[in-house]
């Protein structure tokens, strides 16, 4: 019991270990999640540019993270003109 | 077939550069022909460490802006033949080495060495980006440390999204080289293990460099530990990480163990 107390208050490792753990999966959830968007932002990009004529700069991609669900934000500003009967009926 | 390999870890003073002058000395050791390169643009330190300081005439930023040809800025090490040094400019301009000049600069050493060393700076901005931009594979230098993992994570991060081959769809080839390691310590629950460290990166070992006295007394001399100090623990667990990068070794990684410590310690300060 003496040697366990006189080990016991030295061994900082653990701590260490799981602090870091549970920042790391913190922090790697942060980054990946904006490297996510950025991958979603330029696939829709590309797919939208099919279809339509439209500037890159009125999509916008969001992602917001709460504790029971994350959301999905996709805004896109297509210009009256450009959204034609064909592309409308392909969409309905 | 040549490999340009970054040693990198995103904290500061954790032994890229002490790691890069062992590794490349070892490996040249065994013929391969190695060019260690600074990339510390302002803060070189990889000439001091390499013991060739005054012999800097022309550095990397020189050739890269191309005011001096690759062969007048490379240092030729005086105790081993095939070991060649470029050393990073003192310059206070971040900026003085491009993309494209860098891009060059590494085309020309592929051409004419086995192993290219980058030794990163610390941070992750510009120079480190640099640095392992072209890297076939990555060195991350940690120390069973908290800041120290958290920033080698990082690191690795980056490793796997900005650098060419990361943009080209492929795998980049991390490994961990973990310096500065006390196995009392760690052993005593003072210390992370190396399983800690490990599992917390998820990289593979390359090798454990145990903490000792003798990088100092090398930096101190300007004698990388594998030159003149190769039968010590630290030198001989450099050697043995070289040779596992050269693929000569899929032996497991010698753990500097608790017992050899305490006998040196109470027998043998000059075998330590």
């Amino acid at each position: 019991m003496n040697l366990l107390r006189f080990l016991k208050p030295r061994a900082t490792a653990p701590v260490a270990r799981e602090r870091l753990q549970i920042l790391l999966a913190h922090e790697r959830a942060s980054l990946g999640e904006r490297d996510l968007v950025a991958i979603l932002r330029d696939e829709l990009l590309a797919t939208i540019a099919r279809h339509i004529e439209f500037d890159p700069d009125k999509l916008s991609v969001k992602m917001e993270r709460a504790d029971s669900v994350s959301m999905l934000e996709i805004d896109v500003e297509i210009p009256a003109d450009k959204f034609t009967a064909r592309t409308r009926a392909t969409a309905a | 077939m040549s490999k340009v390999i970054v040693v990198t870890s995103g904290k500061g003073g954790v032994g890229k550069t002490t790691s890069t002058a062992s590794l490349g000395a070892a490996l040249a050791q065994s013929g391969k022909r190695v060019c260690v390169v600074d990339f510390d643009v302002g803060l070189r330190n990889l000439d001091l460490v390499m013991g060739a300081e005054r012999r800097v005439v022309f550095d990397f930023i020189n050739v890269a802006q191309g005011d001096a040809k690759l062969a007048q800025a490379l240092i030729r090490d005086k105790r081993i033949d095939t070991l060649h040094l470029l050393a990073a400019s003192q310059t206070r301009d971040k900026d003085a080495l491009t993309y494209e000049g860098v891009e060059r600069v590494i085309g020309e050493l592929r051409s004419s060495f086995d192993f290219v060393l980058c030794d990163s700076p610390a941070g992750i901005e510009r120079g480190a980006l640099l640095a392992m931009r072209h890297a076939d594979q990555a060195i991350v230098v940690a120390n069973p440390e908290v800041s120290s993992v958290r920033d080698s994570d990082r690191i690795i991060g980056l490793l796997d999204s900005k650098t060419l081959r990361a943009e080209r769809g492929e795998t980049m080839e991390k490994q961990l080289l973990l310096t500065r390691f006390d196995p009392v310590r760690s052993s005593s629950g003072e210390m992370l293990s190396i399983e800690d460290v490990l599992e917390i990166l998820s990289i593979p070992l390359l090798g454990v460099i145990p903490e000792s006295k003798e990088i100092l007394r090398a930096s101190n001399t300007g004698a990388p530990v594998t030159i003149n100090a190769s039968a010590t623990r630290a030198g001989l667990a450099y050697l043995e990480a070289a040779r596992r990068l050269g693929g000569e070794s899929a032996a497991p990684v010698t753990i500097p163990d608790e017992k050899k410590t305490f006998f040196t310690r109470l027998f043998g300060r000059r075998a330590a």
